[in-house]
């Protein structure tokens, strides 16, 4: 029954979508945290999209997570002598995250994941149509 | 013999194959909304029905038939390999990464194709009813 490779179509997209939320969730967790194990100031990750195709099949593509990179823009600078990882001049190096760019990242995967989890219960549904042919 | 009694519920078959070849490629389309690169595919579907009808007319092209050892044996094939031609779609409005896939099209179509599956369901079990009430005679 070729509709069961909706299955693996729509369940790549969701893992996919799953691992980007993931990556939006560091990001915004770590969005103040002035260092990380390195010692140096976090930097935002993206992951990178990449068609995946499932044997021979032209009709299916699936999608796979094929990298993480990171975002090696400007950190965010800020005043505040008081801040013990202040340099000599007063300014505390933060991550280069931006909060507003990560919330319309996460609001897309969310729909994203949704709609590929609405195609397999069509799909579900027709192949239990199925199922009953002939009752 | 075989033609008169199994010629729609083959027909039907048929379609049912394609659609569920199409709700594929509109998955794959979908789950590709946010890949770079990706160009949305669709393809005809009555010049698919009608190739692949042609194709059981003339015998299946491309379909592997099992080996007959006896004349008494009554031949058989497997279904056709699949002979659909995937063509791109025109893009509504142009994205900057490369993408051609419009969310709203993909889903439409998507439920659109399922209620034609259910309905050739539908058209088949029908089918079935009907000959079970022959075979019955009630």
């Amino acid at each position: 029954m070729s509709l069961f490779k909706i299955f693996d179509v729509s369940g790549s997209a969701i893992s996919a979508q799953s691992q980007r939320l993931n990556v939006v969730a560091s990001n915004l967790a770590n969005a103040d945290s002035v260092a990380g194990p390195d010692g140096q100031p976090y930097k935002a990750r993206q992951v990178v999209f990449q068609t995946q195709m499932f044997g021979a099949d032209p009709a299916s593509a699936g999608v796979a997570v094929t990298k993480v990179v990171e975002d090696n823009s400007a950190p965010r600078k800020v005043h505040d002598p008081q801040n013990p990882a202040a340099d000599a001049e007063g300014f505390v190096t933060l991550p280069n995250v931006n909060p507003v760019e990560e919330m319309v990242n996460m609001i897309s995967a969310s729909r994203g994941y949704q709609t590929n989890v609405d195609v397999m219960n069509t799909a579900k549904s027709l192949l239990q149509k199925v199922l009953q042919l002939g009752a | 013999m075989s033609n008169s009694l199994f010629g729609s519920i083959d027909f039907n078959s048929r379609a049912l194959e394609l659609q569920a070849e199409r709700g594929r490629v509109l998955a794959s389309n979908i789950a590709n909304a946010d890949t770079p690169n990706y160009k949305a595919r669709d393809f005809n579907f009555q010049q698919a029905l009608g190739a692949a009808t042609a194709a059981t007319a003339a015998g299946r092209a491309g379909a592997i038939e099992p080996a007959r050892t006896s004349a008494a044996h009554l031949g058989g094939s497997s279904a056709a390999v699949s002979t659909v031609s995937l063509q791109y779609r025109a893009p509504l409005q142009s994205s900057v990464d490369g993408n051609s896939v419009d969310l709203d099209v993909e889903r439409a179509n998507f439920a659109e194709n399922s209620v034609r599956y259910e309905a050739t369901l539908r058209f088949l079990n029908g089918q079935i009813k009907q000959m079970m009430t022959a075979i019955n005679g009630q």
